[in-house]
């Protein structure tokens, strides 16, 4: 059970005097249960390529296996694709139209052709994974906060139960607070439910403690892939184009160039000050 | 990408048209229009074709372009040749069963075709040289003498201006709705048309909130930039006719008597 | 000399239900006396809600106060007659970028305010290039808006401000939707406008690190000024920022880190350079 693209091309205007080569030649595996971080700053073709992934952008060349069937064959079920594939956009809020948060959420597992009950079912059962408080299920989806919307938002995806969930920028315009909550909230998904969890991001700051591989884009390709700290050893590539990686990793290799005996791949704070410590014999 | 779509179709180059005055353009279409519906004879038809020949000539425009604009009319140009060959009284010259074409009814339909496709062609010889912000700040100008009647002309022309310029933002916006509605299950091309109707709704809704959000922004940084009406504001670009404009006028003026004088001549 | 000044501002707005009865009062703003002087770079820090928005836009006289009074250069905001001068003076740039660009080509953009303010047109010519250079968009000024990234998009909102000469110009969460890329575009403009311009900025952000050159910090929370000093100060503060839920730079958090676990180092490190060679100085590198 997994994902693989087979060299994936993507071009579009191809009728027109300046036709864009949005991806090129992307070979990838995204294994059950995954949680995966997809990294590229605007343009890098990110969200384009998620947007295979359930079938809404159709690749010029290649092929994608959804659990090993091609997804491109003529008689595959687009529609069961989508609702096994969730894709919450990026700012998943302006797509929430109904009079109650309940009713948006209904939206998705309606389409499935549910009946009612498990409708009802499944959209209570989303609403509470994503952490909404019960007194707001029947507001208007307008009267909520920034992050309340999105996570109405989230939910409205989950309810149809994907097995894989792709999130698409999903901190855009969150403070620290409202970010840190959503991705904590996202790992728990993953955790608790085994779900395979694609998140989209322009910060590796961001994604380096919840995700167990990164994926770096760059100009249609992909650049770097691999676990967090292998990815930030690398450093010095993703400057070049113009991507960062977290400032500890700056930090440590400064302080090996000065001499300091420190191993350089840590990823969070607390990690990096006790490699600080042992490396000073403290 | 819909973000692509220029409206108006404005056809980038440089040419002695292209840098002609706005309001010469509009006012060359007006006239243009008004000399095709002068003429009785087909010299006058002949006199208009000539010059429009020069004028796409002179603004280096490939002629497809122009020709694409008459794709979208083709039909409703077929209905009206088809109209005036059939059911005009007269000689007959074909009878086909009970359908009789007559004399008169090829003249009408012929001088209908011509008529339409000059028309078409004229225009769009306008909007292919003249950016859509040039062509309302043309008509703001021209419609300047309508403010005397209390007309809002400065505002129409601004909320032309802004429409076009969120077009793009609009239809691009749609276009990510719709896909992500597409993610939710959502089905908007099957079913009779009362379902599909409805099923414009989880589209429809989200794109009015976010116009009117989008409004409203664009209303406070106006404000913000203390825009207050067309009261004493000054224009970056306003509008001077040139040497070239006057000449211009007077090549238009000429024509219009030309061809109107020979147009309207029994032979 | 003071620029903005406002004493005991407080903003109040009655929430209404569906069917209009009140059904509260929000309090946005909350007894906020500050003072900001001519040329000074000021950052606002706070998270969605904390109320520094609603502060931003008092200042431009788009709200005014319930209670308290606004001063901009000297003029009362709630004085009707002075609004324009006020906005004039006091320049606002908003979050969304696509939502406050009005013309179709950048050039025509950046020369929409002076347009309003009646400005002779061979100066609006002059004031548009001068601006556009200012935040390096002067290539881009025959571009259409559409066809820029959000950071330039941004710069280009800067431009049209600037282009009306004002004293100050506040930035309300400028970089909330942008890249990092287009992040560091924008504030490196602010930056230039304060240290080559002069002009006093207020930036609104909840982004710490964007504010780690500023003069002074105030942290805004629900309504009230909770903290307020130099960078330095601020940062020092680390436990009380966490408190408030804002996000203190890694390099902050690390040499806080450190020092908790014995090591001798000042408070308040806001770069790895810093930190580098406060650890030198202190002999363990």
């Amino acid at each position: 059970m997994s994902i693989i693209l087979d060299h994936i091309n993507y071009i579009y205007g191809e009728d027109t005097t300046t036709p864009v080569h949005a991806l090129k030649d992307i070979c990838l595996q995204i294994q059950d249960g995954e949680f995966v971080g997809i990294i590229g700053h605007t343009g890098s073709g990110k969200s384009t390529l998620m947007q295979h992934l359930n079938g809404l952008v159709r690749a010029t060349g290649g092929h994608i296996y959804y659990n090993g069937e091609d997804i491109y064959d003529r008689d595959y079920d687009m529609k069961k694709l989508r609702s096994k594939v969730g894709l919450v956009f990026q700012y998943p809020e302006h797509q929430l139209f109904e009079i109650d948060v309940f009713s948006d959420v209904c939206f998705g597992p309606k389409n499935l052709g549910l009946d009612r009950k498990e409708t009802e079912l499944r959209a209570y059962d989303a609403l509470r994974k994503v952490g909404l408080p019960n007194e707001l299920f029947y507001q208007s989806p307008f009267e909520l906060s920034g992050g309340q919307k999105r996570r109405v938002a989230i939910a409205g995806v989950l309810a149809m139960k994907p097995e894989v969930l792709i999130l698409d920028e999903p901190t855009a315009g969150l403070d620290p607070k409202g970010r840190d909550e959503i991705l904590q909230q996202v790992k728990k998904l993953q955790t608790e439910t085994g779900m395979t969890i694609l998140l989209v991001s322009h910060s590796m700051e961001d994604v380096a403690e919840y995700v167990d591989r990164i994926i770096v884009m760059n100009d249609g390709s992909v650049l770097l892939e691999g676990a967090p700290r292998d990815v930030f050893s690398h450093y010095e590539e993703l400057e070049a184009v113009g991507l960062a990686a977290p400032q500890v990793t700056y930090i440590l290799n400064e302080f090996r160039k000065n001499g300091l005996d420190v191993d350089t791949s840590a990823i969070t704070i607390g990690e990096a000050a006790q490699e600080i410590a042992r490396a000073l014999h403290r | 990408m819909l973000r692509d779509i220029t409206l108006g179709q404005y056809y980038s180059t440089e040419s002695l048209i292209h840098k002609l005055d706005p309001r010469v353009k509009l006012w060359g279409t007006c006239f243009y229009i008004i000399s095709l519906f002068c003429f009785k004879n087909f010299v006058g038809y002949l006199v208009a074709m000539l010059f429009l020949a020069l004028v796409i000539r002179l603004s280096k425009v490939p002629f497809r372009f122009m020709v694409k604009g008459m794709k979208s009319i083709v039909f409703l140009l077929l209905i009206t040749v088809g109209f005036n060959l059939f059911l005009t009284p007269g000689t007959p010259v074909v009878s086909l069963w009970k359908l009789k074409i007559t004399w008169e009814g090829i003249v009408l339909a012929s001088t209908m075709a011509l008529r339409l496709s000059l028309l078409i062609i004229s225009s769009s010889v306008m909007t292919l040289t003249t950016t859509p912000n040039n062509l309302t700040d043309g008509m703001e100008k021209m419609m300047g003498p309508l403010k005397l009647f209390k007309l809002p002309v400065h505002e129409v022309a601004m909320m032309m201006s802004i429409a076009l310029r969120f077009i793009p933002i609009l239809l691009e916006e749609t276009d990510k709705i719709m896909k992500a509605q597409i993610a939710r299950g959502a089905d908007f091309e099957s079913g009779n048309l009362f379902k599909r109707a409805k099923a414009m709704v989880p589209l429809l809704v989200p794109l009015f909130i976010s116009a009117f959000r989008r409004a409203n922004d664009l209303a406070m940084a106006m404000e913000a930039r203390c825009y207050r009406g067309g009261e004493g504001r000054t224009k970056m670009k306003p509008l001077i006719y040139k040497k070239q404009d006057y000449l211009a006028y007077a090549g238009l003026l000429i024509y219009f008597v030309v061809s109107v004088a020979l147009g309207r001549m029994t032979f | 000399m003071s620029i903005i000044k406002t004493k005991n501002l407080t903003f109040e707005y009655i929430r209404r239900d569906e069917e209009g009865n009140v059904e509260g009062i929000t309090t946005a703003v909350d007894d906020v006396t500050l003072n900001v002087r001519a040329g000074e770079f000021i950052a606002i820090l706070g998270h969605n809600g904390s109320g520094k928005s609603t502060l931003a836009k008092h200042i431009n006289a788009i709200l005014h106060p319930t209670e308290g009074t606004v001063w901009v250069d000297g003029r009362d905001t709630s004085d009707e007659s002075q609004v324009w001068e006020i906005r004039q003076t006091a320049g606002m740039v908003f979050q969304n970028p696509d939502n406050q660009i009005i013309g179709q080509v950048v050039e025509e953009d950046v020369g929409f305010g002076p347009e309003n303010m009646g400005v002779p047109t061979q100066e609006i010519w002059e004031r548009v290039a001068e601006s556009l250079r200012a935040v390096g968009m002067y290539q881009y000024r025959k571009s259409s808006p559409n066809k820029l990234s959000g950071g330039q998009k941004q710069r280009v909102s800067i431009a049209g401000v600037l282009a009306m000469h004002p004293k100050c110009i506040i930035l309300d969460e400028p970089t909330a939707m942008l890249d990092p890329n287009g992040r560091r575009e924008v504030i490196r403009a602010v930056r230039g406008l304060n240290d080559v311009e002069k002009i006093t900025v207020v930036l609104i952000t909840h982004y710490m690190e964007e504010t780690i050159h500023a003069d002074r910090i105030f942290v805004m929370e629900s309504g009230r000024v909770a903290m307020e000093g130099t960078p330095k100060e601020i940062f020092s503060q680390v436990e009380r920022l966490k408190e408030l839920r804002l996000d203190v730079p890694q390099v902050t958090l690390l040499a806080h880190e450190l020092k908790g676990r014995g090591l001798r180092l000042p408070d308040g490190i806001l770069t790895t350079q810093e930190l580098v060679e406060a650890m030198k100085r202190n002999g363990y590198l």
